[in-house]
């Protein structure tokens, strides 16, 4: 597809660092406190900001991120409150990308979804249970919106489909290292570097790595490889223990150096 | 493209439902999966194999019942109960656990997972994983291991490791999506059985071919006892397989009436149910788009059912598209009519249903005085009651 380049695109491509992508979930713990730290996430030294909707069934997350939904959840969150949230972070001008399920974005109605979150100053779209395959009319609404739709790839994704999801991406690829589910990890899997080499072969887009992210060790073993680092479970860990995840981002970007 | 129809998915779709809205990680594995099984269905070798563990180890074909004292008491309408309680391991679930485990050995596959509400799939799962030497991890919610407790004893004397899932409701919904979560983490290693004919295309498909040989018994059998088919085919819905399984081989005979029964709790007006198709609407939950119980934000709501079998917020895409399309009538019976249900049956035939089927021996009654005593109605008794007998208690 050609297509011109994004504010994400320029955003995570990585020049000599390894970019760092924070994750959040929307209304953890509660509406407020989220877009006070989704704020000072803005301003730590991240390239972007994947903020997560609340879904009450994630297939694709770990205990961690499964906890932080479910306490949204209990707090009212929803589509239009965490679009609410999305823009008030947006302001600060990192650039934000949202992570949900299908359900509450066909609940909401797609169409609108992709409306209102380009009014909010959303950048990106990412669905963990949309495989390309399914991704219409969604994803083309998403588009017409003028939202990047960031595509999955994981180690188990055969090298024919590859060429197919890096096609419908736009943004960047996400490169699932892992094959399992969300949640902090001691060790990166072996492989990786393969993993992106052969994606690279099918695109041009940055590649952000992630599931299990989480240690400035990592970061220094992605630099160099993947452009950009996603690190979700780590992050929603120290907001959920009451404390301030900027420490964190401010140890993990010593590694991406 | 052609015309979908009931038999035959088109692009892993029943009309608009199914689809496999899955993470990327599976996707290489339904792909396989659908190849697998589509090539195993017409392989001679694997279908006979089948057969005969089907017949030396199921116990098929299973025989069809004239209940002539339920008969008599619903005012003599002929009511005939498909026997699947007579399944070695007491319920349908088994039909398709050996079918998933042939499968799986002809994949390579070592270790097998499953999901159970009432604990009957999960026994089905843990007695084939023996049968074939393969690792079993059965997820159950806690509620459930409290409820259908005899089941989690089986499973584990089976040899299967049974995992408690604490989180959501702590019922079937949240077991499916846990050892979804498992599937996701080890796929490579790892069979998933599917209970129902629910999740990713193509399960659906495939669990239904499993399980339609209820029906095709049961039509020949019916025919062979009646010399005509039944006018009205019953059968209990929680996932939909019994269900799917006795419809399927009727689908083409118009003069026949399907009826699905679902689970109405304590009343499909409070809100406290199961009935996905009569109280839902479409959305997509554990990798298929079909009928869901869900809130105006599209979250999941919680379920009840005095049944643990058909507690579940979701329903098989297939029978979502029989609903549009109106070849199957859905309806909802409450706890309260299924408990009566499983006294009379217990009382005047000595059969002790399980709970999930006693829904459609309820309904079977409201259908018989209506029909009168010329009408004929086949039920599928999906399984046996032993296992509810802590829900049920005293007399
Ligand atoms: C005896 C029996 N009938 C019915 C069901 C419901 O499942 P399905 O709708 O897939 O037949 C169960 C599920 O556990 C069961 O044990």
């Amino acid at each position: 597809m050609v297509a011109e380049r994004t504010r994400l695109e320029d955003a995570l491509r990585a020049k000599g660092d390894l970019k760092l992508v924070a994750y959040m979930m929307a209304g953890h713990p509660n509406k407020k406190r989220s877009i006070e730290v989704g704020k000072r996430l803005a301003g730590s030294g991240i390239a972007a900001l994947e903020i997560g909707i609340p879904f009450s069934d994630p297939l694709a997350d770990g205990p961690v991120i499964q906890r932080a939904g479910q306490v949204a959840l209990e707090h009212g969150m929803n589509v239009t409150a965490a679009l609410e949230v999305a823009s008030s972070i947006a302001t600060e001008g990192v650039p934000v990308v949202l992570m949900t399920y299908i359900n509450p974005i066909l609940a909401h109605d797609p169409r609108r979804f992709a409306a209102e979150a380009a009014q909010a100053g959303v950048t990106g779209v990412i669905v963990p249970d949309l495989p390309v395959e399914e991704s219409e009319p969604v994803a083309g609404w998403l588009r017409s919106a003028s939202l990047d739709t960031v595509f999955m790839v994981a180690p188990t994704t055969a090298e024919d489909r590859m060429a197919t999801i890096c096609e419908h991406s736009s943004g960047f690829v996400y490169c699932v290292t892992v094959t399992g589910i969300t949640g902090a990890r001691k060790e990166l899997p072996a492989g990786m570097k393969e993993l992106f080499e052969q994606v690279r072969r099918h695109t041009q887009l940055p590649i952000a790595a992630g599931f299990g992210i989480s240690r400035p060790e990592h970061m220094k073993a992605l630099r160099g490889t993947a452009d950009a680092a996603v690190v979700g479970s780590a992050i929603v860990n120290e907001i959920d223990q009451g404390r301030d995840p900027v420490a964190l981002v401010k140890e993990l970007l010593k590694g991406c150096r | 493209m052609a015309r979908p129809t009931p038999t035959h998915p088109v692009d892993g779709r029943f009309g608009a439902y199914g689809g496999k809205y899955v993470p990327e990680t599976l996707m290489g594995a339904l792909i396989e999966l659908e190849d697998m099984w589509h090539e195993a269905k017409a392989d001679t070798l694997f279908q006979l194999e089948l057969a005969g563990h089907r017949h030396a180890f199921v116990g098929r074909p299973t025989p069809l019942y004239a209940a002539t004292r339920l008969s008599s008491h619903f005012g003599g309408a002929h009511v005939h109960l498909k026997r699947e309680d007579l399944c070695h391991t007491g319920a349908h679930k088994l039909n398709n656990a050996v079918g998933q485990a042939l499968l799986a050995v002809r994949m390579g596959k070592k270790r097998v997972i499953a999901e159970t509400g009432a604990g009957q799939h999960g026994v089905a799962a843990a007695t084939v994983a023996a049968r074939f030497g393969l690792d079993c991890t059965v997820y159950m919610g806690t509620e459930d291991m409290r409820r259908q407790s005899m089941n989690v004893r089986r499973m584990k004397l089976l040899g299967a490791e049974v995992v408690e899932v604490t989180s959501g409701t702590k019922t079937l919904k949240d077991a499916t999506s846990e050892a979804i979560r498992d599937w996701v983490t080890n796929v490579q290693t790892t069979h998933y059985i599917i209970g129902s004919v629910v999740g990713p295309h193509p399960y659906p498909e495939m669990v239904r071919d499993l399980q339609r040989v209820i029906g095709d018994e049961a039509r020949d059998q019916y025919l062979s006892v009646d010399g005509k088919l039944p006018d009205v085919v019953v059968a209990c819905v929680g996932g939909g397989s019994n269900a799917i399984g006795i419809f399927t081989a009727f689908l083409d005979d118009k003069e026949v009436a399907l009826v699905g029964v679902e689970a109405a709790g304590k009343g499909v007006k409070s809100g406290q149910h199961a009935a996905s198709l009569v109280g839902g609407r479409p959305g997509v939950l554990h990798g298929s788009y079909s009928y869901l119980l869900q809130d105006g934000d599209g979250q999941v709501l919680p379920t009840h059912s005095i049944s643990a079998g058909l507690d579940y917020p979701g329903v098989g895409p297939e029978h979502a598209f029989l609903n549009d399309t109106k070849r199957v009538e859905y309806v909802a019976v409450t706890d309260k009519d299924a408990l009566a249900a499983f006294k009379l049956c217990t009382r005047l035939e000595g059969i002790m249903p399980a709970l999930e089927p006693a829904h459609a021996i309820h309904y079977a009654g409201v259908l018989a005085r209506e029909m009168g005593p010329g009408g004929r109605i086949l039920v599928c008794l999906s399984g046996r009651g032993d296992k509810d007998m802590d829900s049920v208690d005293g007399g």
